[in-house]
């Protein structure tokens, strides 16, 4: 195994949900605010995961007052407190970088079918 | 004694303490043998020689066999003499990372990336021309100089040979030494290339302020 991935293992956090693109997520992230921690919520569709090892990120988009806001996390991150899956989503492409230029019903995912 | 050879392995992203994610050189250091000891009376200068990697005896020259069996060591395939901070060195002794620790400055020598024969704009970031609208000049290197001189200025910029260059990077922070996997791991990038050789020493100039002293305030 090479160096830099025995470095990062040290890093890794040990389970990670698994998020795919097109599902509704919400992140809950420790921002410091004011010399203050508090935790804030993001909920949105994941429209990317890319990257490997420490520098995994996750891509969440949502439309927060008319305007789309799209977010990355790094998901090794210990500012990341934990990812809750809301809803699965149907989609054929990895990254749903088409979203934004849809708007209103144009940008909605199907949801998958539970799987038997 | 802080000074130690070493391969750059690479970068990543780490996480520090208080979660923020920073960039870091992945740096396979050591362990490291004293080969030689120079001093004012034998060399006229005062120096270590760090000997670092293995390497097969049928590989040496006889003047470098001499070299290790008089200091009585295991061959090295790199020799590399440090000036700073060498009290209390021995002939013999090892060098590994545990002489650094997180928080560190270090300064990192390394040889820079090859690019070949390069233009002024990739070797001294000039501007160049406009693409088009007719310009016709696209990346060409402009002036020469003043004409009345009548010859080019000596040491003015010019297209040639680029990289595999000594640099040095001052006041890097070493964010951690893996003891067990002689892996040093400092902020930020290091010159050259992976597998590239590097030298990790004390830094020689660190700032008055120490950096993030603002920050920490807050």
């Amino acid at each position: 195994m090479n160096v830099i991935d025995l470095v990062e293992r040290d890093q890794l956090k040990e389970s990670l949900p698994d998020v795919r693109t097109g599902d509704t997520v919400k992140v809950y992230s420790r921002v410091v605010e004011g010399g203050k921690e508090r935790t804030q919520m993001f909920e949105g569709v994941v429209t990317a995961r890319r990257g490997g090892g420490t520098n995994e990120t996750l891509t969440v988009r949502r439309v927060s007052h008319g305007v789309g806001v799209e977010k990355s996390f790094l998901m090794h991150s210990p500012r990341l407190e934990r990812i809750e899956i809301m809803k699965r989503g149907a989609v054929r492409r990895s990254r749903l970088y088409y979203l934004s230029e849809k708007i209103g019903k144009a940008a909605r995912i199907k949801e998958k079918k539970a799987t038997p | 004694m802080k000074n130690i050879i070493g391969r750059k392995a690479g970068m990543t992203t780490v996480f520090t303490a208080d979660g923020r994610a920073v960039p870091a050189t992945v740096i396979v250091a050591g362990p490291c043998t004293v080969v030689q000891r120079k001093t004012v009376d034998s060399d006229g200068y005062e120096a270590v020689a760090l000997g670092f990697g293995d390497v097969k005896e049928s590989r040496l020259t006889k003047a470098m066999k001499g070299l290790f069996k008089g200091a009585g060591v295991e061959p090295k395939r790199h020799i590399r003499e440090f000036r700073a901070d060498i009290e209390g060195a021995e002939v013999g002794q090892t060098i590994t990372v545990e002489a650094f620790e997180p928080g560190d400055l270090v300064d990192v020598v390394g040889t820079s990336k090859g690019h070949g024969f390069s233009g002024g704009i990739k070797r001294w970031n000039f501007v160049g021309g406009g693409r088009s609208h007719g310009s016709m000049i696209h990346r060409q290197p402009g002036s020469g100089g003043d004409t009345n001189a009548g010859h080019t200025v000596r040491g003015s910029h010019r297209p040639g040979h680029f990289g595999v260059d000594r640099v040095t990077h001052q006041n890097l922070e070493v964010i951690r030494a893996d003891t067990e996997r002689n892996v040093l791991l400092v902020r930020g990038p290091v010159p050259g290339a992976r597998n590239g050789l590097v030298l990790v020493s004390a830094a020689v100039r660190p700032p008055k302020q120490p950096r993030n002293a603002a920050k920490a305030e807050k």
